[in-house]
Order: structure tokens, then sequence, then C-alpha cells
């Protein structure tokens, strides 16, 4: 489960950036997740709610973006949507690809309220 | 960070060598309503700070910031260390009882009278691997990680700090069995080595790509055994590189001594590189 690591990992960043910031709490917090990221969007969600039970995000509205997978072909070039990590290239049918977006994952901003 | 109750304890965390005494047994008490936060934050920050709108109501930060970004800023603090000591780190991922303690102690065997060999090994619970790689004649300290799923790179950095290696050694690093965590936590290593064994089924690969994709080299252990369990080198071979061809591949097996040669062969051209 290390979705539990991850959250502690946001909570603990967005409570450094609040008070860093001067703020109290915090109302809503956007993340970046892509979907090849091996983050299981269900267990993150699950890991949050137990993550910000007492801190100053408990009250935060958790916004997460999906980001779509794109893989680039070795050899010709191509760039396509993916959904996972090992598709061939649709136009010349090369099996080796790499993966160029959707590992993400990133808090992309958050909103803090003053007291 | 305490795995169990996501509380931020981080004293359930226990690194020693062999022979060492615990110093704490920490039982799992807490209240979990007003946790008493005692972090160390003890790295420089850059990042911008856009602030809009009136501070008496709130403002928007904009982040864009790596979730992960504190265990990667100090990954990249132990890379420097290795780098500096011209040391070799290698982080050795798979699934509990591949063969990855087995593999180093037939390591430690045959190479450590001309490189100096360091070991750290993970595991949520006892000393036994330790007690393994002692035996086999290497340094060694224990990370027991509670009910944590993998290292981060924060306990290799202070398990490095007790360690203390040589200039110029191998730093061996055995994650905590499991193929799924350990692929997100980079921990500053200079390789990552990934190891399925035989009775796992062919398609390991293909059901956990994150690891295979971020590892440089993929050891196929235990092949005395694939007579047995109706296991195809070759599919392996194939799902391992469709997802990542990038992949180097050496088959084994720790227990008949095959496949070590290459073994050693690729570690001591990664000392080259
Ligand atoms: N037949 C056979 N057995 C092996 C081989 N390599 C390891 N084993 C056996 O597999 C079992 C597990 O090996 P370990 O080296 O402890 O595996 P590990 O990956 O370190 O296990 P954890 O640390 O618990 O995740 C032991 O009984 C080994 O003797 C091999 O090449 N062939
Ligand atoms: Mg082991
Ligand atoms: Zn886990
Ligand atoms: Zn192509
Ligand atoms: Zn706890
Ligand atoms: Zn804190």
């Amino acid at each position: 489960m290390h979705e539990l690591s991850v959250a502690m990992s946001i909570v603990e960043s967005v409570e450094e950036e609040t008070h860093r910031a001067g703020g109290s709490s915090v109302s809503e917090i956007v993340l970046e997740i892509g979907i090849l990221s091996g983050i299981i969007r269900e267990a993150l969600d699950f890991a949050l709610e137990e993550a910000i039970k007492g801190t100053i995000l408990q009250e935060a509205d958790i916004r997460i973006e999906e980001i779509p997978g794109i893989a680039k072909c070795s050899s010709c070039g191509t760039e396509f949507r993916t959904g996972d990590h090992f598709t061939i290239c649709p136009e010349c049918m090369n099996p080796y690809t790499d993966i160029i977006q959707g590992k993400e994952m990133k808090i992309k901003s958050i909103k803090i309220a003053f007291k | 960070m305490c795995g169990t109750c996501g509380c931020g304890e981080t004293d359930q965390i226990s690194i020693r060598k062999p022979g060492e005494n615990q110093e704490h047994a920490h039982s799992h008490k807490h209240t979990h309503d007003g946790h008493n936060h005692d972090h160390h934050h003890d790295h420089d920050h850059a990042h911008s700070h856009q602030h809009t709108g009136d501070h008496h109501h709130g403002a928007e930060i904009q982040l864009e910031q790596d979730i992960l970004q504190k265990n990667n800023l100090l990954a990249e603090r132990n890379r420097g260390f290795f780098e500096a000591k011209n040391i070799l780190a290698i982080n050795l991922v798979s699934s509990p009882g591949s063969g990855k303690t087995t593999i180093l102690e037939k390591t430690i065997e045959k190479i450590n009278k001309h490189h100096n060999l360091f070991i750290i090994e993970g595991d949520q619970q006892t000393m036994n691997d330790a007690e393994r790689i002692d035996k086999a004649g290497a340094p060694v300290v224990q990370v027991n990680t509670g009910a944590g799923c993998h290292l981060d790179a924060s306990m290799v950095n202070r398990a490095v700090k007790k360690l203390n290696p040589d200039e110029g050694s191998m730093v061996f690093i055995e994650n905590v069995g499991n193929l799924v965590c350990p692929s997100m936590f980079d921990l500053g290593e200079t390789c990552r080595v990934v190891i399925m064994s035989v009775t796992e089924g062919d398609d390991k690969p293909l059901k956990y790509p994150t690891m295979f994709e971020t590892s440089d080299l993929c050891i196929i252990n235990k092949t005395d055994l694939a007579p047995y369990v109706n296991f195809s080198t070759d599919k392996a071979r194939e799902y391992a590189l469709k997802v990542n061809h990038h992949l180097e591949i050496i088959e084994m097996s720790a227990q008949n001594d095959e496949g070590t040669e290459q073994w050693i062969s690729w570690l001591e051209k990664q000392t080259r590189q």
C-alpha cells in the first residue's frame, strides 16, 4: 500500500507550504496523477481520507486530475495515447515504445485560508 | 512515517547491525486526534510562490510539485554521496523469496576479495537476512520497516551512515520483497536490478510493469526449476522487453551457480561506467 506513503507525503508538503505562506487551513488541493503512475485511485482516496484527519487539510476539497498516457515509438517516432505500459506502435507495429506521459504524480495547486 | 496508521511516527523503523540490541521497541499506541508532529525539514527549497487573491480570505498557490519531492531530494543526496565516493550502489527489488539474499551470498563469495562489498538489508521484520550476510562475510546493516512495504531514501541515508562504506566499494541494497511499492521510491542507487524467479510465472513483467520499467537489469533466477514449473524463458524475455526495451536480462540459478559469472561481469562493467 504505497498509496499511504504517497498520501502522507502530500499532507506533509501541503502543511509545509501552508505554514510557509502564513495560512491556517487548506480549502482545496488539486493533484495531477498520471494513469500509468502506479497509483490506484480508490486506494489513494482512502489513504488521503485517513491521512488528512486531524490536520489543517481535513476540510479540504481534494480534486484529482488524471493525466492520460502517451507512448512514443522507438522506431518511427509516432506518439499515441495508451492505457498501459506495453503497446505496439499503431503505425509500424514495433513493440518497443517508451512512455512519455502518464507517470506524473504532482501537487498542482492548493487553496489556503488565513485566520 | 508510520505505515500502519500514517501518523508520521518514524521510531518504528529500526536500523542495526547483527548482534546489536534494538534501541527501542515501539508499541503501537497513539491517539489519532491532535497529532504532535515533530518533523525535521532540513532541506533547501526552491519554488516560486504565487499568491493571488486577498490574504484575509484565502489564496491559491500554484505548486506543480512532485508528490515524492522529499524522497527524491534525499535520494539525490544519497546519489551525490555514492558518486563522490566512487561507489556503485545497486537496489535489488523482487517479490518475496525470489532469491535476493541468495544472490548476494553468491556475490560475496565470488568478489568480496577484489571489491569491498557492503550490504543494506530491508525487511519488515527480523535480522535473518543480515545474519546470513554477516556469515557470508560482508559488513551489513539491517533496516526493519515494520509495516512499511518498501525502503525509502531516508532509511537508506541513515543506513549508509551506519554502514560507512569504503571509497570505491559496491553497496547492495536489498529492498523489501514487494513488486509494487519499491518501484516508486528512488533510493539514490546507481542501478536498479529486478529479480524474478521461474516459480512466479513468466508473465510477471506484464502484471507488474512499473518495476520492470524502472529497472536496468532483470535477473531470471531459479532456472534449475524451470522444467518443473512450465516456465518459458523466451516468453519472460519477450514480456520484459515489451515493458522496457532497454532492460538487460541475465538467466541465473543462484543455487547451482549458473549465470553468476555473467552477473559479476555486468557489475564490473557498471563500475567502469
Ligand atoms: N531451486 C532454487 N532455489 C533458490 C535459488 N535461489 C534461491 N533459492 C531458494 O529460494 C528461497 C528464498 O531465497 P532468498 O534468497 O531468501 O530470497 P529473498 O528474495 O532474499 O527473500 P525475501 O528477503 O524474503 O524477500 C530460499 O529457500 C533459497 O534457497 C535458485 O536459484 N534455485
Ligand atoms: Mg532476502
Ligand atoms: Zn505498499
Ligand atoms: Zn512506430
Ligand atoms: Zn503509528
Ligand atoms: Zn508536519
